[in-house]
């Protein structure tokens, strides 16, 4: 059962992050701007072998446990994205983060693997190893300038909530485990009308929840978010905000879509308080806050609680739409943190009013955050418009059998409303903030250009250009490969 | 013209090339900016006159797929027919008018004239598309240029406050409305957003009167609130303050008809139940239009205010007319959006070039100007005389038709409309002209110029305009009529047979 075919791309990346590692030892010191590059183009050719004929075949591997379809390789190919932009990103920010910049490199494509399990997780204990995998790894990414406290804070907050979040799952797990003999995504959907009737399994399912909702900052889990992020350095937030929630998600949809269907869709208006819980809470704290990267710790909140309204809807309409908004997340959140590194050494601190005269300083840099928090804001011709679109449709499908999603509906708008105040007060910032501190125009680096180009690209095509995504987000969320993989479980 | 969608991808491409112009070389920025926003006005005028008004169905129709993906079938879908042909041409001129009014913009003109593009390309996208979704994604590509215009380019002390103002009040609406629109869609089971398919869907399969009235409210809600419908109003008049002449021009005049067009569109013909329900509270509202921005208009001192609060009055004769849902009503309605973008964008054009000459349009400030500026002074008589409904401009017409539809239904109504129009608008808009044109000339003053020949051009086009369909309104009404019919029909089509009797019997 062990076809260590299926988890090529994760040994490549184990390898380049080991390599980033090895080389370090053997160049000058005054070559580390070279290493960053060579980290990101080595992630490029895996994206492109990953997005290419190349990339992994389908199939069930190492006892039932690792799963390759459409949904996995979908986010795969993102997560790569991902890492290849946060490495790029990095090489403007090594200022900042001093010595270790090679640890931080192998530190990001280690947390990569963990997402990597993680979009093929087939089984409770799968999905608790790489989450441990990326949690662990920003525990140390988030406290990794060590010179500064608000960093190490955002290290320690992250590592005591997460590692009781982790608790808490773990407990879940072994409850699970307890009630079905299995931990078997396959087995447990296959046995799901008798356990829904158990107390321990639900109280076990309940508590697996609890860590998801950690992981992706969803209310009321989401309290360790702000800090964490405004803490953190930003090439380290970055890779936070879009692979580690990125990676919750995907273990939530193939959870809930493909392990316990059934169960989840009796929990609708768990989901549904969960959902406008988040939106609210995100939406209402971000209004006030002056400080770009904690605004943006409250926007990821927001945006979990969108996001949920996937979740919610239970279809695959709504799961379909999760996956577009996610793409669409990616090359918005990446753009935006991109941006901020690169200002970062010309720009005194982060606070939102600091951005002001950047709009003379570098107007490309300017038009490339307002796009980045325009697309956030959800407005046309942005990806984040049609992610949005989706989302209300696919939860106005479900609104005829469950009244609540309306209200649902109701706080995603004003949630939306309230998001333009914060996010348009940046583009504020940008082109009218008030006594800009300098004038002098601010050069962009190589790796920046090629991360933002490929960053607004994806806004910009994937906004007007929707079709060619959401054809492959459709694909991967089918029911065909779920019930495949569910028999294919059942019949050993 | 085999199609619609030149008119939308020039100013769209224009802007790409002002874009990629340097931005030192202003004189190049202007001139691509000139040339793009004329094309796009000739292409206008060419539709509309190419347009055969007899002639069943959508004309320079094309359709091109978009998304094809499970459930979910989306076309960018174009055509014209008598209800957006006088718009996309009245948009084109507006748009040309406002590119040649922003010769004073000093700061940074690339980013202006690219943004301003924007606004008019999405104007022209949002009343050519029949696909909703297209509508709404056009239609909001206005939204980010005029927060950024009002900004950074913008008048007064408060225009941060306004810019945000204007933004969330736009947004909310807008969001009401796609909420209603992603309703609806999802209601009638079909696969699209295209309004010819919902309606066929809705035809073979009516949506319960509850929900449609739901829908009914959002949509009313949401793109009331676009136009300034009483009591969501109040964004209107302070953003046009503080927005550059060219972003008032064209909001005020283009942007704002984009809401009454889509519930002529699309929330009268679909949801028939709804617009019964409705309809009476929308003649109530109207009144607020009519008497209370009117009576708001009375009391300013800022000629841009004025102008503002004028403006929502005349949206109430829009919104009179669709309430009275009779053939003549709805006509009228659509000959007021027609004629009100023309005065709308005439009026802030001439208040915009009054401020560049005088730094003020505080109307206590100002005085004895018609000696210094004889043809800015014509001009702002006539634009103000058309405000007040004088016979001979566009508006009248339109005013007249909308009074003469709703007559027998809305008696009341037609009367407040009556004394806003003629009694409330003749006085703020002649106290106006005095204030403004006539008594003491200023030594102050002593400086100001008249237009030039170069901004002469701009306010010739519309006040051409506004003469021309004033004085044969025949050239618009005979476009608009068939739509009209078909709008009235559907719309009217449950009550079946004792509703539809006194619309045949003012139709004839």
């Amino acid at each position: 059962m062990n076809d260590y075919s299926l988890i090529t791309l994760e040994i490549l990346a184990v390898i380049v992050g080991l390599g980033a590692l090895m080389v370090d030892l053997w160049i000058p010191a005054s070559a580390r701007r070279a290493l960053g590059y060579g980290t990101a183009a080595a992630l490029g050719c895996l994206l492109a072998f990953a997005a290419g004929s190349l990339s992994p075949q389908a199939g069930l591997g190492f006892h039932n446990t690792f799963v390759v379809d459409d949904l996995a390789r979908y986010f795969k190919t993102f997560f790569l994205f991902g890492a290849f932009v946060v490495v790029l990103m990095t090489v403007d920010f090594a200022p900042k983060i001093g010595s270790g910049l090679s640890e931080f490199y192998a530190l990001v494509c280690f947390a990569l693997v963990g997402m990597l399990f993680a979009a093929s997780a087939n089984d409770l204990v799968m999905l608790f190893v790489s989450l441990e995998l990326i949690t662990v790894t920003f525990y140390v990414l988030n406290s990794f300038q060590r010179g500064r406290i608000a960093s190490l804070e955002a290290g320690i907050k992250y590592l005591i909530l997460g590692a009781v979040a982790s608790g808490f799952m773990v407990f879940g797990i072994a409850l699970v485990f307890g009630s079905a003999n299995s931990t078997n995504f396959g087995v447990i959907a296959s046995r799901q009308a008798e356990l829904a009737h158990s107390t321990v399994f639900l109280t076990g399912l309940l508590l697996v929840l609890v860590g998801l909702g950690f992981k992706i900052a969803a209310f009321p889990f989401q309290a360790w978010a702000p800090d964490v992020y405004q803490g953190s350095p930003a090439p380290a937030t970055a890779f936070l905000a879009v692979g580690s929630k990125a990676a919750g998600f995907v273990l939530l949809v193939r959870l809930v879509t493909q392990a316990v269907p059934q169960i989840a869709a009796e929990w609708n208006r768990l989901l549904v308080v969960m959902a406008a819980g988040t939106i609210a809470y995100g939406s209402l704290c971000a209004l006030p806050q002056r400080n770009l990267k904690r605004l943006m710790g409250y926007s990821s909140i927001a945006n979990a609680g969108y996001l949920l309204l996937g979740v919610v809807a239970m279809s695959t309409s709504g799961s379909t739409a999760v996956l577009y908004y996610l793409g669409g997340y990616f090359f918005t959140v990446l753009a935006a943190f991109t941006v901020i590194c690169a200002i970062a050494e010309h720009v005194e601190g982060d606070d939102i009013a600091n951005l002001a005269g950047l709009g003379q300083r570098s107007p490309f840099l300017a038009a490339a955050l307002s796009i980045a928090f325009v697309s956030l804001a959800g407005i046309p011709p942005m990806v984040g418009f049609f992610g949005k679109v989706l989302l209300l449709r696919a939860v106005f499908e479900g609104a005829a059998a469950h009244p609540s999603f309306y209200l649902l509906i109701a706080v995603a708008v004003v949630g939306v409303v309230l998001s333009l105040y914060y996010y348009f007060g940046v583009i504020r910032s940008i082109y009218w903030g008030a006594n800009p501190s300098s004038l002098a125009p601010i050069s962009t680096s190589l790796g920046t250009k090629v991360a933002l180009a490929a960053c607004i690209g994806g806004i910009v095509f994937l906004g007007v250009a929707p079709s060619s995504l959401l054809k492959i987000a459709d694909q991967a969320v089918q029911p065909k490969s779920a019930t495949a993989a569910a028999q294919h479980a059942a019949a050993h | 013209m085999a199609s619609l969608t030149p008119l939308i991808l020039t100013p769209l491409f224009t802007a790409l090339l002002v874009l990629l112009v340097p931005g030192n070389y202003r004189v190049v920025v202007r001139a691509l900016a000139v040339v793009g926003s004329g094309l796009t006005a000739w292409l206008a005028v060419l539709a509309f006159f190419g347009f055969h008004p007899g002639q069943e169905g959508l004309q320079f129709e094309s359709t091109v797929p978009w998304i094809h993906v499970g459930t979910l079938e989306l076309a960018y879908h174009v055509g014209a027919d008598g209800l957006n042909i006088g718009l996309l041409l009245v948009t084109g001129l507006v748009g040309f008018a406002s590119v040649l009014a922003s010769w004073n913009i000093e700061r940074n003109p690339k980013l202006f004239y690219v943004l301003l593009l924007l606004v008019i390309a999405g104007a022209l996208g949002a009343f050519a598309s029949h696909d909703l979704l297209f509508f709404y994604f056009f239609n909001e590509l206005a939204l980010v240029p005029t927060f950024i215009m009002i900004g950074v380019w913008g008048r007064g002390e408060d225009k941060t406050y306004q810019a945000f103002r204007i933004t969330l009040y736009l947004t909310l609406g807008a969001l009401a409305a796609l909420a209603g629109l992603i309703a609806l869609h999802v209601a009638t089971g079909a696969k699209t957003f295209d309004v010819l398919a919902l309606k066929a869907a809705l035809a073979a399969n009516p949506l319960s009167p509850t929900s449609q009235i739901w829908i009914f409210a959002l949509l009313l809600f949401g793109f009331g609130t676009l136009v300034g419908l009483f009591p969501f109003h109040s964004w209107a008049p302070g953003g046009y303050a503080a927005a550059p002449t060219a972003t008032a021009m064209m909001h005020a005049g283009i942007l704002k008809k984009a809401g009454l067009y889509a519930i002529l569109r699309v929330a009268l013909p679909l949801l028939p139940e709804g617009a019964a329900t409705w309809l009476p509270v929308l003649a109530w509202l109207c009144v607020g239009n009519l008497l209370h921005c009117g009576f708001v208009a009375l009391r300013q001192k800022d000629l841009n205010l004025l102008i503002g609060n004028s403006s929502l009055a005349h949206m109430g004769f829009a919104f009179l007319g669709i309430a009275s849902l009779t053939v003549i009503g709805v006509t009228g309605t659509v000959i007021v959006m027609v004629a009100h973008a023309l005065l709308a964008a005439l009026s802030f054009a001439l208040s915009g070039y009054l401020e560049s000459q005088t730094g003020t349009v505080d109307m206590t400030r100002l005085g004895g100007l018609l000696k210094r500026m004889p043809v800015f002074g014509t001009m702002l008589v006539m634009a103000f005389m058309a405000g007040c409904g004088l016979p001979g401009f566009a508006n009248f017409a339109g005013e007249a038709t909308v009074l003469f539809g709703s007559w027998k239904s809305l008696p009341w109504v037609v009367l407040a409309a009556a004394w806003s129009g003629l009694i409330l608008g003749g006085v703020y808009m002649l106290r106006a002209l005095r204030a403004v044109l006539y008594g003491e000339e200023r030594p102050e003053l002593a400086k100001v110029e008249d237009t030039g020949w170069w901004r002469r051009l701009p306010l010739a086009l519309l006040v051409g305009a506004l003469l021309l369909f004033g004085v044969a309104p025949g050239i618009l009404s005979t476009r608009i009529e068939p739509v009209a019919r078909e709008i009235v029909k559907s719309a009217t089509r449950p009550p079946a047979t004792t509703a539809a009797e006194p619309v045949a019997a003012l139709s004839h």
